[in-house]
């Protein structure tokens, strides 16, 4: 393992084209990663050599146009040591994901009175699912509220989730605080109340290894996009008992064994959940988003993160009139610094740092109940990760300094 | 965007900072909200017409710089003109930010044509265009 500052040295831009020829600070990793040559590649390599649809034709091609598929199935399974590929079922993102758990799950299991314990600072796409199969049950939002530093307290979970609580679904690491949250803890509580946990892991699967035996994680979903890999995949992990008892999401083509005019069996797990022709593509480039991260490794990347973090967070605490969303500790933002500055307000501070070749997001980032709950509105959000340099910092910072002095402030 | 610099120039942060018709205005009769999702930018415009002319104007709410400036400028250039006047003008604007007004429409907005840089920033498009497509609203309603 490099130190600190040997790890601040490496140059992992160069595996990535668009960074290497681009003269940008690339700082909004939590909307979506860049890719790395060997996953463009591998999309590349698909259509250029095993195109054909799989899992249905019988010639060569076909057939290694499935294993392609499958061989990223088995890819994802060892990435989140799920026990079995079948526990792996190959969606468009995460947002598709917690529909499908909302959809087949939530609607043929939930009842009029039942409770939904969401996190207030779930991402629109694990909050709005849930408020619909509450709306078309009868089941009741029960909303787990935390402190102005993201901390849920176990003693709220304690409280909240009961034996009415039928889904605890929450995020492993919020896209808008940073903060990594006690998902072991709602995982056990929810399990005790003999409810299902649904965990969101579009921020931390980037960043951190993720074990779904080791959490006990009933559903757990994440993107391709978000580490590294393509747009357009995304995985939905769920325990095999629970996915054999679910009703399928989407009906059609390849999820069926067999049809005739008054019944059809559905497909054994995954396929019954993967209706029409999948996107091979894409989970071979997943696939070698998997590789390239067991490449750098999670605590080459996971350290380096930090060290930047730590870096843009002593800059920014010194900024007049620059105030940090969330847990006043760096080591509590996974890679997410969300801020705002007195008097300007976001959608300014993004369109000056563009002019700066810095690339942040502003607004609501898809979780407004919970910037109405800390009473921010609108916020600026950088993003990092592992290979963003000391010197895209230093740019972002840089360019943070002049910000209220170039909308008329102290002038 | 390289020329952002110039872009938030003294005329525009002037008018975010400093609003002159950001206020109440007890004796408008007329008023209506305008939202911009994309931004968060929420006004409420404010107007008192009396025989077809703008006697007075105002705005409150909150926004991005642009959107707050752009109703600033605007309510500068139409107070006191007839409501013919004001709709001319306002389409104008919003065809400036479309890139398809002439020079000398735009010299006609006064200060709001520092916006016309807009014109190339698909982003902020809802920003500038904001106060104006409200009061072209407000004004096509009132017969």
């Amino acid at each position: 393992m490099l130190n600190e500052k040997e790890l601040l040295a490496q140059d992992y831009k160069k595996d990535f084209p668009l960074l290497a020829q681009l003269d940008v600070a690339y700082l909004d990793n939590a909307a979506t990663a860049q890719r790395p040559l060997s996953v463009v590649e591998a999309e590349r390599n698909f259509y250029l050599r095993h195109n054909a649809n799989p899992l249905r034709g019988l010639y060569q091609l076909a057939m290694e146009a499935t294993d392609a598929y499958e061989d990223a199935r088995v890819a994802v399974q060892k990435f989140i040591n799920a026990k079995s590929e079948q526990e792996i079922v190959f969606t468009r993102n995460t947002t598709e994901s917690l529909n499908l758990v909302a959809y087949s799950y939530g609607l043929s299991h939930l009842q009029a009175g039942d409770e939904i314990v969401l996190s207030i600072m779930e991402h629109h796409s694990n909050m709005l699912p849930w408020r619909m199969v509450a709306a078309q049950t009868g089941a009741v939002v029960k909303y787990l509220e935390c402190g102005a530093d993201g901390s849920i307290s176990e003693a709220a979970m304690e409280q909240i989730i009961t034996p009415k609580t039928k889904i605890v679904a929450m995020a492993q690491v919020s896209n808008v605080l940073g903060c990594l949250n006690p998902i072991e803890k709602a995982i056990e509580l929810a399990h005790k109340a003999g409810a299902v946990a649904v965990i969101d892991a579009a921020q931390s699967a980037p960043h951190m290894a993720v074990d779904v035996q080791k959490l006990d994680a009933d559903f757990l979903a994440f993107s391709g996009h978000k580490m590294y890999g393509p747009m357009g995949i995304g995985v939905l992990y769920g325990k095999k008992e629970l996915l054999e008892a679910m009703p399928p999401f989407l009906y059609g083509g390849e999820m069926i064994s067999w049809v005739n005019r008054e019944t059809q069996e559905y497909a054994p797990l995954p396929h019954k959940f993967e209706a029409g022709t999948v996107n091979a593509a894409g989970a071979a480039g997943l696939h070698a988003a998997i590789d390239y991260i067991n490449s750098v490794g999670y605590e080459a990347m996971e350290a380096r993160e930090a060290a930047l973090t730590k870096l843009a967070f002593a800059a920014m605490q010194k900024i007049e009139g620059v105030h940090i969303i969330g847990s006043p500790k760096w080591e509590e933002h996974k890679g997410i610094i969300t801020f705002t500055i007195d008097g300007v307000h976001p959608h300014d501070i993004a369109a000056i740092f563009d002019a700066d070749g810095v690339n942040i997001r502003a607004g609501n980032h898809c979780a407004q109940p919970l910037l109405d709950y800390l009473c921010t509105g609108a916020t600026a959000r950088m993003s990092l990760a592992f290979y963003n340099s000391v010197e895209d910092v230093e740019r972002f910072i840089n360019s943070l300094q002049t910000i209220r002095e170039r909308m008329g402030y102290g002038r | 965007m390289a020329d952002n610099r110039a872009f938030y120039n003294e005329i525009l942060l002037d008018h975010n900072m400093h609003p002159a018709h950001k206020h109440e205005l007890p004796d408008a009769d007329m008023e209506m909200r305008g939202y911009n999702p994309t931004c968060g930018d929420d006004i409420t415009m404010k107007l008192k017409v009396e025989n077809g002319v703008v006697m007075d104007g105002a705005f409150v709410g909150s926004g991005c710089a642009i959107s707050q400036a752009s109703a600033d400028m605007m309510l500068d250039l139409v107070i006191g003109k007839p409501k013919e006047e004001a709709l001319r003008l306002a389409d104008i604007f919003l065809r400036m930010i479309k890139g398809e007004a002439g020079e000398e429409e735009i010299d006609e907005l006064e200060e709001a044509g520092v916006l016309k840089d807009v014109s190339h920033m698909p982003a902020r498009v809802k920003c500038a265009v904001l106060g104006w497509h409200t009061l072209e609203q407000m004004l096509n309603k009132k017969e």
